[in-house]
């Protein structure tokens, strides 16, 4: 019964994102690894990670799993329906000192599992006028942990202007979210060097400033 | 007079008579030509031969459900024609609540208004009531920051693709002595036309096209296939006088009219195009642009249109 409630959540939540965005996705040449990836992605709207969890091919979808902040997630009935059961979030304490569990672990423990993960390396959702806040350092440790990963870069376009923060109405504009080619860590790359590199491969595929001309 | 759906049913079969043939050329010379899509005219064409089988059997459901299935289409096209317009144009968090009432209050009342035939008010209700109630909306949040430019374009974005487009399915509300129920063909004959042009200026200035008639504002359009296209589009729309109100001679004026308004039409959604450097309004067809790309020439004749038609025409 709740499986099923689940899925027609799923399939509800996956209509409205599409209806309200008319959403267009442009995927990267060499396409989407089929082994469990992290997809990072620049954060500026609650409505980011179930846009990118609608668009991704349902085989994918179903087998990955946003990241979230269990204080947003587990505050209510709903949203811990929504977040723990529909998205299966893997919802991490954003406080230190809340923490029973290592957010680090918890994301490696997914994806051991075979999860891929949604994640927003800036933290928290960007308000300023900044294209992206600098990465938090946590996608480095895990990524660390687990080398062998695919890193996934995904730009999502215009999700803010449907749904600014506080408001409630979204305003049905036509978003875009561009897939990048996988990456990976290399051999003895540093912390710095690694989160200025994926930076900068999540900007190429922000698309140019309007009036840029073609 | 002839029976309106017998004319309608004469119609259809001709339309679909043209797309079939449209088709096969089409797929001809693709198979000659561009076997690997590498000929993007070719694959252009084509793209706008499947868009024109969707127009068709879109607009003929539509005329089939009668008044309430025209002004149920036209308001979803108004609808995502502003969606691809307000996607491209400067708005900011304080524009919220405007962009919600013209998203969700302005297109439905409007389209209400022709429902209800108010002809007084419907005419007036975008450039009197929205144009000044939606900056009272967007001043309320006390953003100064480009704020002329943000009004100003809101007000556009609402004028070209829910009012001017809006004019279309108005064309039901006129009152024609000797043309009652038959209005639906006046729709045809204004979408017929002006498409018609369109792809005959496109495929003429591709056969015979030399010079560029505004290179900075659409390399593909030539002076050559202008003059073809509307020469041509005014014949086809004489020849079409048996589904008017009009004379033969007075059938052609109007597509004169119109094919012309298409045109500039044109230019201008491509000099908006251009100043926020798209190529595309959408991407409702996937890779072949949005809704606008294929409607901005209708949009600009039909209010033309509609008032002429009004004015000499209609009690």
């Amino acid at each position: 019964m709740k499986a099923l409630l689940t899925e027609a959540a799923a399939s509800v939540i996956v209509l409205f994102a599409r209806a309200v965005t008319a959403v267009r996705t442009i995927w990267a040449e060499e396409g989407l690894p089929t082994r469990p990836c992290i997809y990072f992605a620049n954060h500026s709207s609650h409505g980011d990670f179930v846009l990118v969890w609608a668009v991704l091919p349902p085989r994918l979808r179903q087998q990955t799993r946003p990241v979230a902040g269990a204080e947003y997630w587990l505050k209510s009935r709903l949203t811990r329906f929504i977040g723990s059961d529909v998205f299966n979030a893997v919802l991490i304490a954003r406080e230190r000192d809340n923490r029973i569990h290592d957010p680090i672990e918890q994301m490696a423990e997914a994806i051991d599992a075979g999860s891929s993960l949604i994640l927003f390396p800036e933290g928290t959702r960007n308000q300023t006028d900044a294209p992206l806040l600098p990465f938090k350092s946590g996608i480095f440790h895990l990524i660390a942990a687990r080398p062998d990963t695919d890193l996934v870069p995904v730009w999502i376009n215009n999700l803010n202007r449907v749904m600014p923060k506080g408001e409630i109405v979204p305003i049905p504009l036509i978003c875009t979210v561009t897939f990048g080619n996988p990456l990976r860590i290399v051999p003895d790359e540093g912390k710095d060097a690694f989160l200025e590199r994926m930076q900068t491969a999540l900007l190429a595929l922000s698309p140019r400033p309007a009036g840029s001309g073609e | 007079m002839s029976d309106a759906n017998s004319d309608l049913l004469v119609l259809v079969t001709g339309i679909f008579g043209v797309l079939i043939f449209a088709s096969v050329v089409g797929y001809g010379l693709q198979l000659r030509f561009s076997p690997t899509g590498s000929n993007a005219s070719i694959e252009n064409l084509n793209a706008r031969i499947k868009a024109w089988w969707v127009m068709v059997v879109l607009i003929g459901l539509a005329f089939v459900a009668g008044r309430i299935g025209v002004l149920v289409l036209f308001g979803f096209c108004s609808f995502a024609a502003l969606r691809e317009f307000v996607t491209l144009i400067n708005t900011r968090r304080a524009d919220h609540w405007a962009l919600a009432a013209a998203f969700f209050l302005v297109v439905p009342i409007q389209y209400y208004l022709l429902w209800a035939e108010e002809y007084g008010i419907f005419s007036i209700f975008i450039p009197v009531y929205a144009f000044l109630l939606m900056p009272i909306i967007s001043v309320l949040r006390g953003d100064t920051e480009r704020f002329l430019i943000r009004i100003a374009e809101v007000q556009w974005a609402l004028m070209i693709c829910v009012f001017c487009a809006s004019h279309v399915p108005a064309l039901l509300t006129l009152h024609i002595p000797g043309y009652e129920g038959r209005n639906v063909l006046l729709i045809a004959f204004l979408v017929i036309v002006v498409q018609l042009s369109d792809v005959l200026q496109y495929v003429g200035g591709k056969m015979f096209g030399r010079t560029k008639i505004a290179p900075k504002l659409s390399p593909s359009k030539t002076v050559e296939g202008f003059v073809g296209g509307v020469i041509s589009a005014t014949l086809i729309g004489a020849a079409l006088w048996w589904i008017t109100p009009f004379t033969p001679f007075q059938a052609g004026l109007l597509a004169f009219i119109i094919t012309l308004m298409g045109f500039f039409g044109g230019l201008v959604m491509s000099a908006i195009k251009r100043d926020r450097g798209v190529k595309d309004w959408g991407n409702l067809i996937e890779g072949h642009g949005g809704l606008i790309d294929r409607l901005d020439s209708v949009v600009f004749s039909a209010p033309i249109f509609f008032h002429i038609v009004r004015y000499w025409w209609s009690l």
